[in-house]
């Protein structure tokens, strides 16, 4: 059984993205690949909780300053939902559909550039309006690297479903691709989930005070 | 019989080892040698822990010696062992016996931790903010020397720690520049002082162990904090409590060094143009810790070391001012005072050598 | 297929190792590397025992000795032990469990690249304007303080080839989940793969924390960033953690391997299975997991209070009891057994008392009010040179004597290797057991120098002759590995002749697909037990068909090279110089391209025939 192998709907399998060693070997290591990159966020967040609100003097802007509600949940709605159009890409992944894959992965890719758009006004705007900058304090570089950490795990994961598709977009699924579709989209919700804990541990309870 | 025999030597054996032990170094600066409670409750916790541990390796080292003595392959020895799998009963005797033998450790260890831990007598203030019925020294620790700071003497004093025998004294503990290590050997174990934060805790100097160890012990920075950190030594000065308060007193009384001969006022010239602005010469200094950026002089004449390292003599006050980069490299003083000509150095040194304030 | 490993140029090899993705020639890549900074390692500490010799010396000054002191460790650790466990790892864990290589054979090269090319460039710090100097624990405040470039060589150094470990990391984890031969279930995998498992995920969850330290570091370093600036509200006991919890890990990751080596040597040289097995597996389980609960007994001294300090001082003792019992299963492993005394034999036995004197003052410094008195003195100097050298390192000098017959085809000299082991040991128990006594009589350490009239001097001196007698043994360890190699007897399948796992029952050195059929395992000691029914081969799982193996590829070099050059870039960034920038840019560049190029273009390796294998066999003892 070749990887390259054209399949019709009768003969693709039910798990194309663990059907071979290579993709199993790719699934697998994904998942614990994930595991560590857990870990780098603990660890980002708990530098944040240890770091929030610590500024050189009394009139740096702190968490309460500068959170907004409206606008990190819109952003939070987009990245749901484009983890819900990413599960209905690999439910058509997982029925041959190439077509319908692709096209819903055109629909998390473009919630994906929203929620990043989103996410460069926000940067944009404490800059701007409460010099709240990577270099002002403790609060913001730890603010930065951890909310920039996941917005640039966000455009890696845009950068990577786009690769995939234009490499694909001739030749359909088989399964060799199989699996690369599939461990894209875990990442995608890994990220997701990782954004929840964001918008609970720093933007929610920030607010709060 | 012959069981209990073993145990009998087993026993002579420790006692050996922890005559052994405590045979090491010199008083003023063996942590084998404790001249406090503090120290003494942590060699206890060493005796204790090393007693278990030789107890172990005793056990190991038979059974070890006994394998390797009767297991040996003869030459052509082509027969197969019996393949073992494992023993239940044996497993569990390797696995328990530890387990009991750590809790023996465990709980003193824990107990000892929250003992030296209590410095809740330093946060009892009487209306004034001093301190009750404590004494509380603030140490900060700089690139390459250390602050002793008595914050209810109004008294700034640095390299030579002076402390009240036979009574707990307790410590602030901070750095001004990166982290360092506050660490006198015979009186007990170390703790951090950090840039950020104070660190608390509390040490006992035993009035006849000081005395063994002629009244001087080293102390010493354990932890790496440039290329001088090995030269970052400063001495502790036990004192009896009447000693110290009478020392005390000498300190609060100095307004302003007086120094004799004509030399030394010329050096005095030279220090209030070149030095004065970093080193105080008093020990009322009311300034804020951030504008003291060297150590206090006031008792330099009376030091125990001339940079904490060097033996206390003329020639090394000298050595040091022209050149302070040979002895301690990396240290903030050099380049900062212009070039002194030799005669500018001798008179410097003459002044400095009369900064006292006990000997008067 | 079958001569395409014979008679090639000397350019052809250099090109064949540069772009080999066999897990067999990463293997003697990583030991080649380890090896040789291992060497710049041990000159390093020669330098630091010369200096301290004799009081006040003045062999190095104050600044360079703490470089060395840094390079000493940060070398050590980062890059001797951890490639030279990874040699081991290679060589050994694919044919343990019979496979035909690990689940992803590029990164294996990859991540290899990675760790020379971040090694390589920590060293160059040595050429340009100085090395690190703030110890290889590189605390944030002196770390922050330090002038000149060392520190960032230190973090961007470390960061890169802290990619590549992970990277092993996950992929032996998937290669012993997923690539098992049939038969080989989990509680019928030799010790040194069990160990090897543990360590891998280990290495997963400890190598984040420091990913992230070092990020902080360089952000605070190169870009301006505060999270350590007290001034501006960061933390410096952030930065303690993060290592810590990385650093605890990490010996944990070193000495895991040695214990799996030891358990390996010593079944096969008493011809007599391990003792204990399975409490051995939950053994090595529980020490890994242990492992994570223990970092902030580093920090004893840093002030987190007695509620912390109790805590992680009852859960380091704790660690004692797992590994006890592993000491005692190796005794009673060689118990009854016909203990036959080779040069990996020599080292697993001197190993037990060894580890049980390092393993016994980690128990004292458990002890946090006594730790106070021992903590950065050289009390902890000996403790963890007693624990890594006479545990990881007599464990891979006794690795490397125990698998250089089947890494290379040939068997080291036995009378050399016995000199090597006998100035070894005895110059390391000159070198350290005498530190216990210098940290205890008032020698912090790390010091450059230390007073005369201290009473050190004797200790001091004592220990620098054992230095010596260390870097005699080594010397003669080199020249033996030179003759031996230039002598080359080969040897056959089993050079040891009492081997019991599966990669005894194959060629020595493995053909590159290793196994011809994939053997059927039917019990521990897979191959033990095939000899005990008289067999000479192991049973074949499959019929004789076509192998399918991955493709040779340079790109690993591209990924790794192109991080380096960026790493330059990054490193020069903060002194304002205008062509920082567009190197970092390039060398991203060689990175990502590199990286997309390995995306969309499609590999599928290629198959040996079924035909060609037939041949192989005909052919006999083919190297």
């Amino acid at each position: 059984m070749h990887a390259d192998e054209k399949f019709t709907d009768a003969t693709w399998p039910a798990s194309p993205e663990k059907a071979t060693l290579e993709g199993k070997n790719k699934y697998l290591g994904f998942w614990l690949f994930l595991g560590g990159e857990t870990v780098l966020f603990a660890s980002l967040f708990a530098t944040y909780l240890a770091l929030k609100d610590k500024v050189p003097n009394g009139e740096a802007a702190l968490a309460k300053d500068l959170f907004e509600l409206p606008l990190t949940f819109v952003a939070t709605m987009l990245l749901l939902t484009s983890s819900l159009t990413s599960v209905y890409a690999m439910y058509h992944m997982k029925n041959n559909h190439f077509k319908q894959m692709q096209a819903w992965l055109v629909i998390t890719i473009a919630l994906g550039f929203a929620f990043l758009g989103l996410e460069i006004y926000e940067f944009n705007h404490y800059v701007h309006e409460f010099h709240h900058t990577f270099t002002s304090s403790a609060f913001g570089s730890a603010f930065y690297t951890l909310v920039g950490f996941h917005g640039g795990h966000v455009a890696f994961g845009l950068l990577w479903f786009i690769s995939l598709m234009v490499r694909n977009a001739r030749r359909g699924l088989n399964l060799y691709n199989a699996p690369k579709f599939y461990i894209a989209s875990l990442y995608w919700h890994f990220i997701d989930v990782v954004w929840v804990f964001i918008f609970t541990v720093v933007y929610l309870m920030g607010m709060v005070g | 019989m012959k069981k209990r025999l073993h145990k009998w030597r087993l026993i002579a054996l420790l006692g050996i080892v922890g005559l052994v032990l405590s045979g090491c170094g010199e008083p003023f600066v063996s942590a084998l040698k404790p001249a406090g409670d503090v120290a003494q409750s942590q060699f206890d916790l060493l005796i204790l822990s090393t007693l278990i541990m030789v107890l172990v390796i005793i056990v190991v080292i038979i059974l070890f010696v006994v394998v390797i003595l009767r297991f040996r392959r003869k030459k052509g020895d082509e027969t197969i062992p019996k393949q073992i799998e494992g023993s239940h009963k044996l497993e569990i005797i390797w696995t328990v016996i530890p387990i009991l033998l750590l809790i023996v450790l465990a709980v003193p260890t824990v107990v000892t931790t929250f003992d030296l831990a209590d410095t809740k007598a330093m946060d009892k203030k009487d209306k004034d903010g001093k301190t009750k019925d404590a004494l509380v020294v603030n140490v900060r620790a700089n690139l390459y020397w250390w602050e002793f700071e008595y914050p209810d003497l109004g008294v700034v004093t640095s390299q030579d720690l002076v402390v009240p025998t036979d009574q707990k004294v307790y410590f602030n503990l901070t750095a001004s520049d990166v982290k360092h290590s506050f660490w006198i050997p015979a009186a007990g174990g170390k703790m951090d002082t950090n840039t950020d934060g104070v660190n608390k805790f509390y040490l006992e100097f035993d009035s006849e162990k000081a005395e063994d160890s002629n009244n001087i012990f080293y102390g010493k920075c354990a932890e790496l904090c440039g290329p001088s950190h090995a030269l970052m030594d400063f001495k502790v000065v036990p004192k009896s409590k009447s000693d110290f308060e009478a020392w005390a007193k000498d300190m609060k009384s100095v307004k302003e060094p007086v120094v004799e001969g004509d030399v030394a006022k010329q050096g005095e010239a030279v220090f209030n143009k070149s030095c004065i602005g970093c080193h105080a010469v008093t020990p009322n200094d009311s300034r804020p810790e951030a504008a003291r950026q060297a150590p206090n002089l006031a008792t330099f004449g009376e030091r125990q070391r001339i940079a904490g390292v060097l033996d206390h003599t003329e020639a090394n006050v000298k050595n040091w001012i022209k050149d302070p980069e040979k002895y301690k490299p990396g240290n903030t003083m050099t380049g900062t005072y212009g070039e002194l000509s030799d005669s500018d150095i001798d008179a410097l040194t003459a002044y400095l050598l009369q900064l006292k304030v006990e000997e008067k | 297929m079958s001569t395409y490993a014979n008679k090639k140029g000397f350019g052809a090899t250099i090109w064949d190792y540069l772009t080999t993705v066999d897990h067999k020639k990463i293997a003697i890549l990583y030991l080649i590397s380890g090896g040789l900074f291992f060497v710049i390692g041990g000159l390093e500490a020669m330098f630091i025992r010369i200096q301290l010799a004799i009081p006040n010396n003045d062999f190095v000054s104050a600044g360079f000795y703490n470089e060395i002191l840094t390079m000493h460790g940060t070398t050590m650790i980062f890059l001797a032990a951890m490639p030279l466990v990874f040699a081991l790892m290679n060589a050994v864990v694919p044919l343990q469990i019979g496979a035909r290589d690990v689940a992803f054979p590029f990164l294996n090269s990859l991540g290899f690249w990675l760790f020379f090319f971040g090694g390589v460039f920590l060293n160059l710090s040595w050429f340009l304007g100085g090395a690190p100097d703030a110890g290889w624990t590189s605390y944030a405040s002196l770390s922050l303080h330090s002038a000149g470039h060392g520190i960032d060589f230190y973090v961007l150094g470390l960061q890169i080839s802290g990619f590549g470990s992970l990277m092993a990391g996950i992929n032996f984890l998937v290669t012993i989940i997923n690539m098992r031969a049939p038969g080989m279930t989990y509680m019928r995998m030799p010790l040194f793969t069990w160990s090897t498992f543990v360590v891998s995920a280990l290495i997963l969850f400890a190598f984040p924390p420091l990913t992230v330290g070092l990020v902080l570091m360089m952000f605070d370093r190169m870009f301006g960033a505060n999270f350590f600036d007290v001034a501006a509200g960061g933390n410096t006991i952030i930065w303690e953690h993060l290592f810590w919890i990385f650093g605890h890990p990490e010996v944990y990751i070193l000495i895991l391997p040695a214990f799996g080596i030891f358990s390996e040597i010593f079944a096969t040289f008493s011809r007599k299975r391990l003792f204990g097995y399975s409490s051995m597996v939950f053994a090595t389980v529980l020490i890994g997991f242990l492992g994570f609960m223990v970092w902030a007994h580093h920090m004893f001294t840093t002030g987190l209070g007695p509620i912390a300090n109790a805590i992680f001082a009852v859960a380091t003792m704790a660690i004692a009891v797992p590994t006890g019992i592993k000491i005692f299963n190796w005794i009673f492993t060689m118990w009854g057994g016909s203990v036959k005394f080779t040069v990996p034999m020599l080292y697993a036995v001197a190993f037990i008392p060894t580890f049980t004197m390092g393993g016994v003052t980690g128990i004292m410094l458990a002890s946090a009010p006594a730790d106070y008195q021992y903590h950065d003195s050289y009390f902890v100097v000996a403790h963890f040179h007693y624990v890594i050298v006479g545990g990881v390192v007599l464990g891979l000098l006794a690795g490397i004597n125990f698998y250089w017959p089947k890494m290379f085809g040939t068997l080291l000299n036995e009378k050399l290797g016995q000199i090597t082991f006998w100035t070894f040991l005895i110059g390391f128990h000159l070198t350290f057991f005498i530190q216990h006594f210098l940290g205890l009589m008032g020698m912090p350490r790390r010091v450059f120098t230390f007073l005369d009239n201290q009473g050190l001097n004797t200790g001091n001196m004592i220990s620098t002759v054992g230095a010596f007698l260390m870097a005699f043994g080594v010397l003669v360890m080199v020249i033996n590995i030179i003759i031996t190699s230039v002598k080359n007897e080969k040897v056959g399948n089993d050079p040891w002749g009492d081997g019991r796992t599966l990669e005894w029952s194959i060629p020595s050195p493995p053909p590159f697909y290793n196994f011809k059929q994939l053997p059927l395992v039917r019990g521990l000691d897979a191959y033990w037990v095939e000899k005990m029914e008289g067999k000479k081969e192991m049973t074949p799982a499959e019929p004789l068909g076509d192998i399918h193996m991955p493709n040779s590829s340079f790109l690993p070099v591209m990924i790794a090279f192109g991080l380096f050059v960026a790493a330059f870039g990054a490193l020069y960034h903060m002194d304002d110089k205008s062509w920082t920038l567009p190197i970092i840019i390039v060398g991203l560049l060689i990175t990502f391209g590199s990286m997309l190029i390995r995306s969309v273009k499609d590999d599928h390796g290629f198959h040996i025939h079924k035909e060609d294998l037939m041949d192989d066999s005909d052919k006999g003892g083919k190297a």
